[in-house]
């Protein structure tokens, strides 16, 4: 079991909720990733996603739009990524997700990902543009590996779809709460409630629910759904426009509704 | 049609039901859109099949779009090149190019799936255009995606689109042009699933895209197969057309495929070899097989896995990916794929306009670059161009490219 696997295990023994934290990673450096990583680490963040910025992120919003578009001009690649992943392990122990689009993983070889995202003491890799059709030879190279692959599910996602993404899962499987892309809402979607209850039916796996959860109140609602909430977009957004701010406390704030 | 079973197979197998042309083609979309896919994919797979809507189809492309468009014999630029130089003209089409074919069938498809809005990604405008005036005919909601670069040089295009009731959104990432309005365009979709059909513009993007949009487009090779046994008693010795992402020339190719014809794809040179100055997806530097916007295909990209850009003087040639049916028919040795820089291409609008009276769409002018420079090789052949669309949009490119023209 990877260290997301065993946050999980440990959290539902204390019956709590996991809080997932979504970060581009290079923006706006790497050296600045390493230090949020530590940050969001104290704050109490139970995963920390790092975003491998792509030129063309068609699942995301303007908010991870822009901050992947800075780190590309900043040279950051998925090398980069798994260099700061190095780094960050050798001083904490913060359950790290890859997030990533397809291409830059098949360039560098699925092979040499999975090998080396495990010697950088990642723990598991989320691909957006992949459905689990598409990522076999992905998910038994991961699993291999030792690395958790997460899959996403979505309100659109017939019952024999989610069974082929609960099958495809390891560490946890990611509901996207709402129809569309990364970004900010005001309100968590009415769909999110009844598809995790679809996920659970097939199978007893941790579900985090992400996209759109952006306030304390959203992560209290998605918290008493889900095992675990993820905020991206939220922060994101609050590096670009706070970046002296008080990131710890800020993250706290958001999770005040499930601790 | 003469063909031996083993060959017609061959072709006809593929896409596979995972949308699959060999190793390329495929659904890589976040997991939201794979749902939609497969709705779109049983709504198509029933529409095919079912005699009203192909007539309907039918019906709109003969009276609506002006089909069959004629061939023309290019006489006297054939008298220049020694081959026999024919067009196919799809320029004829109501908005001037073929991208109004496919627009018909997906807007009929869109009706049957009770969606009453459209999205659509342009890049010259001419899908746009298309699909903008589809949806003014059958009364649906239309939103086109621009990247603000290709609004600026395609702007006829853009007043095209708003007097037939469309909106038209810039789009202000990434190179700004048709890789970054298909983004959008995919955006607004997985947003907007429940109530909008994506109406793509080419061979590309997932399953069943690829393979919709080539059947819609068939209608430019069974014509012109038709119309050249009727005129030569024989088949051309050669097809030739541009490929952005590569739908005018599949849909001549493919009637030809099980026909001893030789083919050639011609993409978009650009100014160089170089990384970022062309959209050569075989042949420039930067090419090799990746995964973008819903498809596994020849894709330009730097050796990290990012899109690199692209250039073209032509707007609708001006995209990193190549349709995967192209990928597997130039793996399979049936299409041979070659390439004309901007110069040439301007060069061969300029010619066609003297010589026979017809402004080409700066895209379609690539195909005529390149049967003008290879023609030594065709000597006495009968060539078959697709002339896919006309020309009165690339005025001011063309003025700015050859100002020593104007007081000519």
């Amino acid at each position: 079991m990877t260290r997301i696997g065993t946050r999980f295990e440990s959290l539902r023994r204390e019956g709590r909720k996991a809080f997932i934290a979504f970060v581009t990673a290079g923006d706006p450096s790497l050296a600045r990733t390493i230090e949020i990583a530590a940050e969001l680490d104290g704050a109490g963040v139970d995963v920390l996603e790092l975003g491998v910025p792509f030129s063309d992120p068609l699942a995301d919003g303007p908010a991870i739009q822009r901050s992947s578009e800075r780190a590309l001009k900043r040279g950051v690649t998925l090398a980069g990524v798994l260099d700061a992943a190095r780094r960050i392990r050798k001083r904490s122990e913060i359950p790290l997700l890859l997030f990533t689009y397809f291409n830059p993983i098949l360039r560098y070889g699925i092979e040499r990902v999975a090998g080396e995202a495990r010697d950088s003491g990642v723990d598991g890799v989320l691909v957006t543009d992949l459905p689990p059709e598409e990522g076999r030879a992905w998910k038994d190279t991961a699993w291999t590996a030792e690395l958790d692959t997460v899959f996403l599910a979505a309100p659109t996602s017939p019952p024999e779809r989610l069974r082929r993404i609960v099958e495809s899962s390891r560490g946890f499987v990611y509901a996207v709460s709402r129809i569309g892309i990364t970004g900010e809402r005001t309100a968590l979607s009415e769909e999110a409630a009844p598809m995790v209850e679809r996920i659970r039916a097939i199978a007893p796996v941790p579900v985090a629910l992400g996209f759109g959860i952006s306030t304390p109140e959203q992560v209290a609602d998605a918290g008493r759904i889900a095992d675990g909430v993820v905020v991206g977009s939220r922060l994101v957004r609050f590096l670009e426009e706070q970046p002296q701010g008080d990131l710890a406390a800020h993250v706290r704030w958001l999770r005040s509704g499930i601790r | 049609m003469v063909t031996t079973t083993q060959e017609s197979r061959s072709w006809d197998e593929v896409p596979d039901l995972a949308g699959c042309f060999g190793p390329y083609g495929g659904q890589y979309v976040p997991e939201t859109l794979m749902n939609p896919l497969a709705e779109l994919s049983r709504a198509y797979n029933d529409a095919r099949r079912d005699p009203v809507f192909i007539s309907e189809f039918d019906r709109l492309l003969r009276d609506y779009v002006g089909r069959p468009t004629p061939i023309s014999y290019a006489e006297r630029l054939s008298g220049t090149l020694g081959c026999h130089l024919w067009l196919k003209r799809e320029d004829l089409c109501h908005t001037g190019a073929h991208k109004i074919n496919n627009a018909v069938g997906q807007a009929l498809l869109a009706l049957r799936m009770g969606k009453r809005r459209i999205v659509a990604e342009t890049g010259a405008g001419q899908h746009g255009v298309a699909t903008a005036t589809v949806c003014a005919l059958l009364g649906i909601e239309c939103v086109v995606y621009m990247g603000t670069e290709d609004m600026a040089r395609q702007a006829p295009n853009v007043q095209r689109m708003r007097l037939l009731g469309a909106t038209v959104r810039g789009v202000e990432a990434g190179s700004r042009t048709l890789k970054d309005a298909v983004n959008e365009a995919m955006r607004d979709w997985v947003t907007n699933v429940r109530t909008t059909h994506y109406l793509l513009g080419s061979v590309l993007g997932a399953h069943p895209y690829p393979m919709m949009v080539r059947d819609f487009q068939i209608v430019i090779g069974r014509e012109a197969r038709r119309q050249f046994l009727e005129r030569t008693d024989s088949l051309p010795d050669l097809l030739v057309a541009c490929v952005g992402g590569g739908s005018n020339s599949i849909g001549l190719f493919h009637a030809f495929l099980d026909d001893p014809v030789e083919m050639v794809g011609v993409e978009a040179g650009g100014r160089s070899d170089r990384p970022g100055d062309h959209a050569s997806r075989f042949l420039g530097g930067g090419a090799a097989v990746g995964v973008l916007q819903g498809s596994r295909t020849y894709l330009l990209q730097d050796e990290t896995g990012n899109v690199l850009p692209t250039h073209s003087v032509s707007a609708g040639l001006d995209y990193p990916a190549i349709g995967p049916e192209h990928a597997f028919l130039r793996d399979a040795g049936r299409v041979r794929y070659g390439t004309v820089r901007d110069a040439e291409a301007l060069k061969a609008f300029q010619t066609l306009g003297r010589l026979e009276g017809i402004l080409p769409a700066l895209e379609s002018a690539h195909a005529v670059a390149w049967i003008m420079r290879e023609a030594a090789a065709f000597h006495g052949k009968n060539v078959l161009l697709n002339l896919s669309g006309r020309g009165d949009k690339d005025l001011d490119i063309v003025e700015r490219h050859m100002p020593e023209e104007r007081g000519a």
